[in-house]
């Protein structure tokens, strides 16, 4: 199984394949890479291509400014693994991600992954939204970028709080502003 | 100690499903000195087992066996293999209840008289009245420890009411308090007080919050009258020649069916089970299903008119510190017309984490709007606004044919549509709850819509006369004697309050009717 993923850095062989949203995301060999949060994630069911558009489609289905790639990569990082479990599934990540490079290409002349502006990639995205392919990327991401316990710190959200003693001496009436 | 009771006896009363109105029921019949098996179709899990992760503990707790859906309402699209989110495990849903704990009104017991004919609307009065329910109420509220009763006192205001009391105060309502709450203030019948955890949803804890897991069942077991077995699915109920009701028929953990008599059978299984299991319990003698003559199992489905407000501010609120749904303002609950709907609606203090929050808030939304809802999140307060919904007949648990469980039984499909007056209440209760958070200076208020129901009622209501319902006002099937359901689909039209208290309280007085009925021998 590939790693989920890894910080291993940058390898030398690492091809900067766009200057687009997935600019900081690239592909080495069987791995996305991420230089700028140093981490990899290796696909072998998957085209290495496709989940660099996946995660930037993620991104581009639920944007946070504050969550960094790693966030999108991780829940994005099952599609690989089912993939490799399920021929049909991975025919529909497959072709999902060339009809959206073909109507990016068609469009603006670059696969979906390098098309410049968010608004311009989402505009793409409203065309398929309806289709089995994107239902099932944000069905699964919706769970898996929000249900990542490292993630809710971003949103302010401390999760399990039994295990401290619930909130009656940390804060649960502590609102000042009223 | 549990009682095991041996499949051949047929002097038990079998109750199938172990929440709030099969477990109260189980274990009065119990203390009453009645043996009694509930047969429950989920697992039985110790408080300490349950999770502080929302993501989690649905996959511990929730019913989520196959159903299906269909209809106009939103859950049909967005979640059409979850109509219901209700428990699957000893305690039913009160595992999984916020804990508030309203009395009906007098006038939601007489809903027929007081609304008039309403165009598509299936109303009909109780066979009982708010009176003759004050005492079973009374009693419920002691057994639970509904605060704000019997001396106890209000729970204290978590930071999500703070901003909810501010609001409400500030745009003039009057009965705004943190309510009647079946979660202990301070420490009461050998359980101790609330420690503002949060996640009530996913089962309390600490043991603060009554339910039937914790606070009925183990007193019914110590009395040796009351065996309850988990992971035990009914499959359908059998009958005699005359058409008494004989046992049960189910399948037990280890996958083997198994016969249990009894004397008495009362289901308990909520609104989608109970009738689904009256329908596949269909004979030569009963086609349409048992206790259907009037046609009505499965009918007058009803979910409450639910929605949410969330308002977002500019400073934090973490509204999920603290008791989930201690809060409530009661002004709207009365019946004015002026407000252009008949019956009315409560405001509730409600807060999701961000897991379900995401998936919640309106689900299938995508993009920049949703996204930076979410990230207020932490600055951002939740309300949850249930009123009176119509009974139509049209809204309807049937048998789907072509969807099998793994057991091989047809499962529920639950078909729904909203009626005018709940469309009109909702618009109505968006927009006082948005004037709640905007009067405290919301940058921004969410509306919500309806979850996958919590409250299910209604499928097999309560009537005085045999063609209009499906029990008699002691819960008794119109058709069979000894053949009682014991659940929220008794009810015969919703009311606005919170269902629990009601089923409860019903219990107990379906406990005393089937003591006495068996003293007398008429049962």
């Amino acid at each position: 199984m590939p790693t989920l993923i890894d910080r291993r850095g940058v390898s030398r062989r690492a091809v900067l394949t766009g200057i687009g949203a997935a600019g900081a995301l690239m592909v080495s060999g069987a791995a996305v890479l991420s230089p700028r949060e140093a981490w990899g994630l290796e696909v072998a069911a998957l085209k290495p291509e496709t989940m660099r558009t996946l995660i930037v489609m993620a991104r581009d289905i639920y944007p946070h400014d504050k969550v960094p790639n790693r966030f999108y990569a991780v829940a994005m990082k099952p599609y690989e693994t089912d993939a490799a479990k399920d021929p049909a599934l991975k025919a529909l990540v497959e072709n999902g991600v060339t009809t959206l490079d073909t109507l990016a290409m068609a469009k603006y002349g670059v696969p979906y992954a390098d098309v410049g502006w968010e608004e311009h990639r989402v505009a793409l995205l409203r065309g398929i939204e309806d289709s089995a392919f994107f239902q099932k990327v944000r069905g699964g991401l919706v769970v898996g970028l929000y249900n990542q316990e490292e993630v809710w710190p971003i949103f302010g959200y401390e999760g399990s709080s039994a295990d401290k003693g619930g909130y009656i001496d940390r804060g649960f009436n502590d609102i000042v502003w009223l | 100690m549990a009682a095991p009771f041996d499949l051949n006896d047929d002097s038990v009363v079998v109750i199938v499903g172990s929440g709030a109105g099969g477990g109260t029921l189980g274990t009065d019949l119990a203390l009453k000195g009645i043996k009694v098996v509930i047969l429950e179709a989920g697992e039985r899990h110790n408080m300490e087992d349950f999770v502080n992760n929302e993501w989690d503990s649905f996959a511990q707790l929730a019913w989520k066996d196959m159903r299906t859906t269909s209809g106009s309402w939103r859950v049909h699209k967005n979640f059409p293999n979850l109509p219901a989110w209700i428990v699957k495990a000893v305690g039913g849903s009160s595992v999984h209840w916020a804990g508030a704990s309203l009395r009906f009104q007098e006038h939601e017991f007489k809903t027929r008289s007081t609304y008039g004919d309403l165009d598509g609307a299936n109303l009909l009065d109780w066979p009982i009245t708010l009176k003759e329910m004050e005492p079973y109420y009374a009693r419920a509220e002691d057994r639970m420890g509904v605060t704000r009763t019997n001396g106890i006192p209000g729970l204290p205001g978590n930071n999500n009411f703070k901003v909810f009391e501010s609001g409400a105060t500030k745009i003039g309502y009057k009965e705004v308090s943190t309510g009647h709450m079946a979660i202990n203030s301070q420490p009461r019948n050998d359980r101790g007080a609330c420690q503002q955890i949060g996640f009530c949803f996913q089962g309390c804890k600490s043991g603060a919050k009554w339910s039937t897991l914790i606070a009925e069942i183990p007193r019914g077991e110590a009395t040796g009258n009351l065996e309850v077995r988990p992971q035990s699915m009914v499959q359908k109920i059998e009958h005699d020649a005359s058409g008494k009701v004989t046992g049960v028929v189910y399948v037990d953990k280890d996958g083997k069916t198994q016969r249990q008599k009894a004397r008495i059978v009362a289901v308990a299984g909520n609104s989608i089970e109970s009738p689904r299991l009256l329908l596949n319990s269909a004979s030569a003698m009963f086609p349409d299903g048992l206790a259907n003559s009037s046609g009505q199992v499965g009918r007058n489905y009803m979910r409450h008119m639910t929605g949410s407000v969330y308002g977002v501010f500019d400073k934090p609120v973490h509204m999920y510190r603290g008791t989930t749904m201690a809060g409530v303002v009661r002004d709207e609950a009365k019946n004015d017309t002026k407000r252009g709907f008949v019956g009315g609606y409560e405001m509730e203090t409600l807060s999701l984490g961000v897991p379900f929050m995401a998936a919640f808030l309106d689900p299938g939304a995508w993009g920049r709007s949703f996204t930076s809802a979410m990230d207020g999140y932490v600055n951002m307060a939740g309300m949850w606004l249930v009123g009176e919904d119509m009974p139509q007949e049209t809204n309807r648990v049937t048998l789907n044919m072509d969807v099998k469980d793994q057991y091989g039984l047809p499962v529920a499909d639950v078909h729904f549509d909203d009626h005018p007056n709940d469309v009109a209440m909702r618009n109505h209760a968006y927009r006082q709850g948005a004037a709640v958070y905007d009067s405290v200076g919301a940058i921004r208020t969410l509306p919500t819509p309806p979850y996958p129901s919590t409250h299910n009622l209604g499928t097999n209501r309560m009537s005085e006369k045999a063609r209009d319902g499906v029990v008699n006002r002691n819960g008794q099937t119109h058709d069979i004697k000894n053949l009682f359901v014991s659940d929220g689909s008794q009810f015969t039209t919703g009311g606005a309050e919170n269902p629990t208290l009601t089923i409860v309280a019903l219990a107990i007085r379906q406990a005393e009717f089937i003591a006495g009925e068996m003293g007398k021998g008429t049962i």
